[in-house]
């Protein structure tokens, strides 16, 4: 694999590498001494369209702690309000003689055209695009549940994970249940039906309208970030009501089952999709995802720039 | 004067019988036998002779986007592509929307002279669906324009599309709708399906077409007055034109050479030469579009021949403009999807391509059958040649087709404009 683009596109042994590879660089970094010299001399560029500090430094740490040169590289805006092209961007990074491209970018697809469009020769990493997918996102969460109810090792099979919350503008939702059902866990997504794609029921996924129902039978549940501009949409009618009905609060904790997990891709809504005393709570994963998605992306920039085999092929 | 008369030898109107259609004074002077006809000769023995065909949605881009396309340059492609007729619609800068653009696009058609430009009017001001251009203005200009459209836009205010639907009765107007309706298709990027949701793309859903169809062809009911719906893309659409014929309400509809062939499928590319308003669609939808043409619901095959210069496709497919080239291609995706299917004899591909257009738009001199005293609007094919498709090649001036590469059938071979030639053995005349 010389990209990664969606988490559509792994296999269960793929993604099982990635898992495994991150949770033996995650031992060694809490050594004292947290740098590996595999991928000294190459150089990985984090191109953001889009604001996210947390994702670009988890790419930044990773990167260096694989002693990669980082490039950050923050274009303004992106074509469509008149700034450098794409592709533009690209042939320059191109001509920089990037490895590869971290790449976060509010338009869906664009990773994939990066990738494919003949612009650049070096790996993509889909950093998150659009409404589309968040591939290292996806496989963080995976590597969180695993390490929590499987002792960190094989796949998920027969795990139950809800997503609840915003699936209709999601790539974390969309990425996690196309792995998490790679990975064998049985997924339900759970929503207001306004804020489910057309067309779910075909997903590899459950359907849910009805958090309270959903609870009592999952393993581990993720809840969404509900954007603000959705408040004023009309996707819901209030704040308040989406909270009654969708939100995480301690009487929801108590019907999940004791041993079940609380993740959230952060940054989270406090007292609208979780409430404080759940986000805080011990059976909430959050600090420890952000932790996980260190390794996960060192993982994935391992295995995209450092795994070269004999014949010269980078695989996983 | 032999001189004066051109023979299309050994020609099969309508793929029937080789005749010698003979052309003089610029109208059909004589059908004779094969062999038989004096003048200047065109060998067209196995060829099949149509009417010239009439492209009643098409974009010429200029004034504004000469850098995209020029009458002149969509002119010679719509030659090529076996067209003698074509309507230029509104959406230029300055748009269409007074006596003055439309004259001098009408003007610079005429300069070229390959195809007969008809400028299509502004519905609005702008096509900023307010304020009703100056219709009459328009129609009463050299132009004569008899088709108005905001295409591209729809005219969604229920007040104002009729107001335009009864303005226009006084000179024999339609108003060609680009159904969409535009709070239901917000950054709408590709049809809302199963695919849009995995994609991350945001859905131009089938009822958004539907609905503006709906409420149009009511409104065209109420008024008594001609509507004429743009290229029509879902099996809602026909089911709902189909219901108003049935009841004999003034309803004409087209459907677009790439809504009878592609699939949303090829989106997942997110190769932005795939994307067009409306979207591709599922072939479902293909399916049903393509029935309706052969039984008649829809009328017509318009290209809605959209160039646009390559940066505004080279790029993320957010980014990107909606469109595809269509002009020199539009024959050749209607035998591979009507004829070739058996969906469609010759004569009605005829119907549908040129009778008819030329009908809905008023294209005087347009659209008449092959017979004697008809003017000689002709177009020529090779039904079983075949050819490879090189955007580079193609006349327009952008290179945004989606079928590069792929190998279609039919050729357009000749094609005589009002008895003069404008395309000889598929090059240009002149």
């Amino acid at each position: 694999m010389r990209h990664l683009l969606s988490a559509g596109d792994l296999d269960v042994v793929s993604a099982c590498l990635i898992l495994d590879t991150a949770a033996q660089l995650a031992s060694v970094t809490d050594r004292t001494v947290k740098k590996f010299p595999t991928l000294r001399g190459r150089t990985v560029v984090n191109l953001f369209f889009e604001d996210s500090t947390r994702t670009r430094i988890s790419f930044e740490i990773a990167a260096k702690r694989l002693s990669a040169d980082v490039i950050n590289f923050a274009a303004k805006g992106s074509s469509v309000s008149k700034g450098e092209s794409l592709k533009d961007t690209a042939l320059t990074l191109e001509a920089m003689g990037a490895d590869a491209v971290v790449i976060r970018h509010g338009s869906s697809g664009a990773p994939h055209r990066l990738a494919t469009a003949g612009w650049i020769q070096g790996s993509v990493v889909n950093a998150g695009d659009g409404t589309h997918e968040h591939p290292t996102q996806a496989l963080l969460d995976a590597f969180t549940i695993r390490h929590h109810l499987r002792d960190g090792m094989g796949d998920l099979a027969g795990v139950r994970v809800a997503i609840v919350g915003d699936i209709l503008h999601s790539r974390v939702a969309r990425s996690n249940v196309l792995l998490l059902r790679t990975l064998g866990a049985h997924v339900t997504v759970v929503a207001p039906p306004t804020l489910l794609p057309y067309g779910v029921s075909q997903w590899p996924c459950a359907v849910s309208y009805d958090l309270d129902e959903v609870l009592p039978h999952v393993d581990a549940v993720m809840m969404l970030r509900v954007q603000s501009e959705r408040m004023h949409a009309a996707y819901f009618p209030s704040v308040n009501e989406y909270s009654r009905r969708y939100g995480l609060d301690i009487r929801r904790m108590g019907l999940l089952p004791p041993h079940a997990i609380v993740l959230h891709p952060g940054p989270m809504n406090r007292g609208m999709e979780i409430s404080a005393d759940v986000a805080d709570g011990e059976r909430a994963v959050m600090v420890e995802q952000v932790a996980n998605g260190v390794s996960i992306r060192m993982a994935v920039l391992y295995l995209l720039l450092g795994g070269i085999t004999d014949d010269g092929k980078k695989e996983i | 004067m032999p001189h004066d008369k051109t023979v299309l030898r050994g020609v099969r109107p309508y793929g029937e019988d080789p005749v010698d259609i003979v052309v003089a004074a610029g109208v059909i002077a004589e059908i004779a036998t094969a062999g038989s006809g004096a003048g200047r000769v065109i060998e067209a023995s196995g060829l099949i002779a149509l009417p010239g065909f009439v492209d009643i949605h098409t974009h010429l881009r200029e004034p504004g986007r000469e850098d995209a396309e020029t009458v002149e340059t969509g002119s010679r492609a719509a030659a090529l592509g076996g067209f003698t007729a074509v309507f230029a619609m509104a959406n230029t800068s300055p748009v269409a929307d007074t006596a003055g653009v439309v004259e001098q696009v009408w003007h610079l058609g005429k300069a070229t002279g390959l195809v007969d430009v008809f400028p299509v009017g502004a519905v609005t001001i702008g096509l900023g669906g307010e304020q009703l251009a100056e219709l009459g203005a328009m129609a009463t200009s050299a132009a004569q324009v008899r088709m108005f459209s905001d295409d591209g836009k729809c005219v969604h205010d229920a007040a104002i599309m009729r107001r335009a639907l009864e303005y226009v009765k006084a000179f024999d107007g339609v108003i060609a709708q680009h159904a969409q309706e535009p709070r239901l298709t917000v950054d709408a990027q590709m049809n809302e399906g199963v695919l849009s949701g995995q994609l991350g793309l945001t859905g131009w859903p089938g009822v958004a077409e539907e609905s503006i169809i709906a409420r149009d062809v009511l409104l065209a009911e109420h008024v008594d007055s001609r509507l004429h719906v743009c290229h029509v893309s879902t099996a809602g659409s026909v089911e709902v034109v189909k219901w108003a014929k049935s009841r004999g309400i003034k309803v004409t509809a087209e459907v677009t050479p790439h809504h009878l062939l592609l699939t949303e499928d090829l989106v997942a590319s997110y190769d932005p030469v795939y994307k067009v308003n409306p979207p591709l669609r599922t072939s479902t939808d293909v399916t049903a579009l393509r029935a309706a043409l052969a039984e008649g619901t829809i009328d017509a095959i318009a290209t809605d021949h959209a160039p646009h210069p390559h940066e505004d496709k080279d790029c993320e497919w957010a980014a990107a403009a909606f469109g595809m080239l269509g002009l020199q291609t539009a024959f050749s995706i209607a035998v591979l999807t009507m004829i070739d299917s058996g969906l469609l004899d010759w004569r009605a591909l005829a119907d549908r391509m040129s009778v008819r257009p030329a009908r809905i738009g008023r294209a005087l001199g347009h659209g008449h059958d092959l017979k004697v005293g008809a003017p000689a609007n002709i177009c020529v094919v090779d039904p079983r040649a075949s050819w490879v498709v090189e955007p580079a090649t193609f006349a327009s001036k952008s290179r945004n087709s989606p079928y590069a590469g792929m190998t279609l059938p039919g050729k357009i071979i000749h094609v005589l404009k009002a008895g003069k030639p404008t395309v000889e053995g598929g090059d240009l005349a002149c």
